[in-house]
This record gives C-alpha cells, sequence and structure tokens, in this order.
C-alpha cells in the first residue's frame, strides 16, 4: 500500500512523506494515494494526537480535521500537559535503570540511591555553569549599537506582553537565520539572534521570533532542557558503568557474592539491569526529543498569544526554512535551544524521533490555524 | 489511625495559604501592569517634543499637523480620569499616525537618521502601550477567573477580593470592524 516515491504537491510543491493522504504543509489532497489512510513509515513525534500519522481521506474527515481552530491557550495547556508526563517518564526509566543495576550487585536500594545522589552532582553542576557558555560557543555579542535599536524595542515589547523582566539581548554576527534563548530564571535570562535574521525579517515576523523565545524563558524551557539533557547523560552514564563493570569486572565478583549467598535473586536483577542497560539510554533520548518537540509547540502556541499575531511567527518560519539557518558553532549539544534546529534544516526528516523540533511545515500550519487561517487556504 | 484528621486539616490549611496567596498574586500583578502602562505614557509625553523638535524645521507647510500633534498630547497630559484619559489617549495615537504618514512624503526627512530612531522609538512605545494594555487585560482574566471559580471563590468572597475592571477602548474605535460584520 506504501508507495517508495514521495509524493510532492501539486498545489505549494511541498515534498511528502511516502503514503502521505494529504499535503503536510497545505493539506491539499494528493491524487496518487485514493486508499484509506496509510500509517506513515515513521511514528508520530511526541504521541500527539494532533500529529497523529496520516491524516484520514478528505471524504471520511471529520469537520474537526486537519487541524482544528487552535487556542493558544488550550493549545499551551496541552503541550504543558505532555511533557510534564513525558519528564516523569523520563525519572521512571532512570530510577529503574539505577534499581536493577542495584540489584544486579545484591541491593536495589542503594542502586536507587547512588542514581540519585549521581543525578544530583551532574544536575548541580549543569545549573551553576550558567548560559555564558553557551553564548560564546555561538560567538553572541551584546546588542549594544544604534543599528539593534529596533531588535531592543521588539525585545522589550515582548517581554512586556510576556510579563517576564526584559532579558538580555545579544547579536549572533552571521548571515543564517537563527535565534535562541538561555538562562535558568527568567530574571537572568538572554535572548540571541543572528544578524542574518535581522536582515531579512520584518518588524512583525521579528516580533513572532522574539515572543517565540521568551514564551522558552517563561515557562522556563531553558532550565527544562538542562534537566532533561542531565537525565539523559546520567541514564548513558548509568548504562555504561554498568556494561564496562560487567564485561571486565565480572568474574572476581561472583566469587565474592558466592560465599555472601543469595545468587538466585540477583539472577533474575542481572538480566533485567542488562537489557536496560541497552535500551534505557535509547529511550531517554527518544523521550528527551519527544519533550523538546512539545515545548516547541508549547512556544509557538504562547508566541501567538503575546504578539495576538500567529502569522507573525508563520511566515518568520517559512523565510528561515527558506534562508538556512546555519549558525557558527552549531552542533549536538546546542541544537534544540534554537527556534529551528540549525543541523536539520530540510524538513523531509525532521519527522524522526530523534528529531529536537517538530517538522517545521506543521508548526506554520497550527499557527495559521491559530490566526483563522483555515487549512488549505 | 488517629493521625488521619490532623493531616487532613493540615492538608486543608495548606491549601488555604497557598490559594490566599496566589489571589494576593494575582491582585499584585494587576497593579504592576496597570503601572507599567503609564510608564510607557509617560515615555510618549517626553519623546514627541523632541520628534516635534527634529521634524518642524522641514515641515514648514504642515504647520498645522505638528499643532495637532502638541494639542493632542497636552490634552492626553491634563485629561481627568481614565475614561477621558483613555479618549486622549486614542487621539494622540492617530495624530502621531497621520504625522508619520507626512514624513513620509519627505524624502530628506526620512533619510535624517535623527527621525529614523525617534521614529522606531515611538513606535516601539506605541507597541509596548498596547503590550501593556494586552497584559493588563490578561492579568484581569486571570485574576478574575479565580475569584469566581469553584473553590477559591469562596476564599476571595469571605476576604473581598473584588473584580477588576478590563481596560476598554472607547467605542468609535471599535464601531468600524462591527459594521463590516453587520
Amino acid at each position: 500500500m506504501i508507495s517508495g516515491i514521495a509524493p510532492a504537491c501539486p498545489k505549494c510543491g511541498g515534498v511528502n512523506r511516502p503514503g502521505a493522504d494529504v499535503c503536510y504543509l497545505c493539506r491539499e489532497p494528493l491524487m496518487a494515494h485514493p486508499g484509506p489512510a496509510t500509517l506513515p513509515p515513521s511514528p508520530p513525534p511526541g504521541g500527539n494526537a494532533l500529529v497523529d500519522g496520516s491524516p484520514p481521506p478528505a471524504e471520511a474527515r471529520p469537520a474537526l480535521r486537519p487541524i482544528p481552530m487552535l487556542l493558544f491557550t488550550e493549545a499551551a495547556r496541552h503541550n504543558v500537559r505532555m511533557s510534564a508526563l513525558l519528564f516523569v517518564l523520563l525519572f521512571v526509566v532512570f530510577f529503574l535503570l539505577g534499581t536493577a543495576i542495584g540489584g544486579a550487585y545484591g541491593d536495589p536500594g542503594t542502586g536507587l540511591g547512588l542514581s540519585f545522589v549521581l543525578y544530583a552532582i551532574l544536575g548541580a553542576t549543569a545549573y551553576f555553569s550558567g548560559s555564558s557558555i553557551v553564548l560564546s560557543i555561538h560567538g553572541a555579542r551584546e546588542a549594544g549599537g544604534e543599528e539593534h535599536r529596533q531588535l531592543r524595542n521588539v525585545v522589550e515589547e515582548m517581554a512586556i506582553a510576556a510579563g517576564v523582566p526584559p532579558p538580555k539581548v545579544y547579536v549572533i554576527p552571521t548571515g543564517g537565520m537563527n535565534a535562541f534563548a538561555a538562562g535558568r530564571r527568567p530574571e537572568e535570562a538572554c535572548v540571541a539572534v543572528t544578524t542574518g535574521l535581522l536582515d531579512r525579517l520584518n518588524r512583525e515576523e521579528l516580533q513572532g521570533v522574539v515572543a517565540h523565545e521568551l514564551a522558552h524563558i517563561k515557562s522556563r524551557d531553558t532550565l527544562y532542557n538542562v534537566c532533561a539533557a542531565v537525565l539523559v547523560g546520567a541514564v548513558a552514564l548509568l548504562s555504561d558503568m554498568f556494561l564496562r563493570g560487567t564485561l571486565w569486572g565480572r568474574r572476581g565478583r561472583t566469587a565474592g557474592e558466592r560465599s555472601g549467598g543469595g545468587r538466585g535473586g540477583n539472577a533474575a536483577f542481572f538480566v533485567l539491569a542488562l537489557l536496560l542497560a541497552v535500551l534505557a539510554p535509547l529511550a531517554a533520548r527518544i523521550l528527551q526529543m519527544s519533550i523538546s518537540r512539545q515545548r516547541e509547540y508549547h512556544a509557538d502556541a504562547a508566541a501567538a498569544g503575546f504578539t495576538r499575531n500567529p502569522l507573525g511567527l508563520a511566515s518568520a518560519l517559512a523565510k528561515i526554512t527558506a534562508g538556512g539557518a546555519r549558525v557558527p558553532g552549531e552542533n549536538r549539544g546546542t541544537q534544540h535551544l534554537f527556534i529551528i534546529n540549525p543541523l536539520r534544516v530540510f524538513d523531509a526528516d525532521s519527522s524522526a524521533l530523534m528529531s529536537t523540533h517538530p517538522p517545521t511545515g506543521e508548526r506554520i500550519q497550527r499557527l495559521r490555524a491559530m490566526g483563522g487561517v483555515a487549512a488549505g487556504d | 489511625m488517629a493521625y488521619i484528621p490532623l493531616v487532613l486539616l493540615v492538608a486543608v490549611i495548606a491549601w488555604f495559604v497557598a490559594a490566599y496567596n496566589k489571589l494576593v498574586r494575582f491582585r499584585n500583578q494587576i497593579r504592576n501592569a496597570w503601572h507599567q502602562i503609564d510608564v510607557q505614557l509617560k515615555r510618549r509625553y517626553d519623546l514627541i517634543p523632541n520628534l516635534v523638535e527634529v521634524v518642524k524645521d522641514y515641515m514648514a507647510y504642515e504647520q498645522e499637523t505638528l499643532t495637532k500633534v502638541i494639542e493632542a498630547r497636552g490634552a492626553a497630559l491634563s485629561a481627568k480620569g481614565p475614561a477621558a484619559q483613555a479618549k486622549a489617549e486614542g487621539l494622540l495615537t492617530e495624530t502621531l499616525k497621520s504625522l508619520f504618514a507626512v514624513v513620509e512624503k519627505y524624502p530628506e526627512l526620512k533619510a535624517n537618521q535623527n527621525v529614523a530612531s525617534l521614529q522606531e522609538e515611538l513606535t516601539g512605545t506605541e507597541n509596548k502601550i498596547s503590550f501593556a494594555r494586552q497584559f493588563y487585560n490578561d492579568s484581569v482574566m486571570t485574576y478574575n477567573n479565580a475569584i469566581q471559580s469553584i473553590p477559591t471563590n469562596s476564599i476571595a468572597s469571605f476576604f473581598n477580593f473584588a473584580q477588576e475592571a478590563y481596560f476598554e477602548t472607547e467605542p468609535e474605535s471599535r464601531s468600524v470592524p462591527k459594521a463590516s460584520l453587520r
């Protein structure tokens, strides 16, 4: 049922996933697939009902289907709930792993306690290292001069709309179009924008981008990101330590354990720990990425609430995708901070499980739905 | 088992304190938002004389527009009461718009760096005024929602948390889109 070719939309030219029934950008029905909805090759990102795979064919579609008119407050609340749930899941994965590894060595409680200590140490380091590292990696400079007056004004405007103290404003001198926010609390946050973005966006679009970044700051996604990254790192570290321990140190330890007794109970734990040590890092990474995607949708919705103009951000996102979002110093460690992932500008594979951002076409379409533009217009 | 009523009592008191503090926080946010509007209005009053000073040499034939702006500013400054002030502020916004429209007609004025930066500054301030009003209204909505919905409404009525009023634009500025909708 799934054909191998990626169909191009006859209306807007957007390249769709093989097997899609309607264009992901403008919801125009794609002629080549008259059958019932087929499963897309990659699972839907984030398990969100609104992004649920390819929509049913046009005639079977309920009135609300392509994307319902979104109220930004509702969208924001939904996304907050989703990411809270995912974050809890991430913690459960982490502590399960700790307990199982502890159990493999005879004491689940100690494993749990030690994994918590590990998380606290890693978290404290990341928390206090501050956002200055991120700024310097990407070569951001403080936006002081007369030429950045408009940017500073726009940031102040959006800070008033969001009800947060105005953050520090930085500029990254590069032709690529991108922006990010950092800082663990709204009081000490900062926003960085590339000069390429300043040159090519009009005031309304710039407002949308800045509002998106302030939404990240207001909902403390910047802190959230740090916590999630630390959790994922801790899971990887635990698994690594355990796997290396079993490979290199197994023989000596079994001799000691045998004299202590209780081998039988440990064997079950050992298998469980081995299984978890292999699977948990992968699962944790997938969870982290889906949290990140949820937060992007949330920030888009909140930005629409601040500017009361979702179409400004929608048009900015379209321009960024078309113009390129490369940034100096781009790397996997900071890719999730940006408004559009600088490493994955092209949309084709960005609905994959491991991507930090939702597909830009989907984001634009949701914003247009909030702005009262019916799908397909 | 004897602890259960005690635990319940502590939980109820904790909820009570949290809910009361939430209402106080919302009410203070509204007051702060209101002052934020005043700050931006004051900034606009301060910017207008500078702009008039810079453009008046170029605009020998547009004295009427300039006097209108200055008069509107004076009227807004001396307006008494929220309703009169809202009306005067609206008028000032209108006259500034017509002034900017006139600036567009003078190429040498548009090229002037001072005028450009003053214009950006005034545009920014206009936006800040409207975003501050938006934030004020959003804060009022959150607060009014809280004091009207169960269960916080019991605390609100007991401690006399009164509903706050929204900032409303004058009816004339709303009539145009209404007319187009029949």
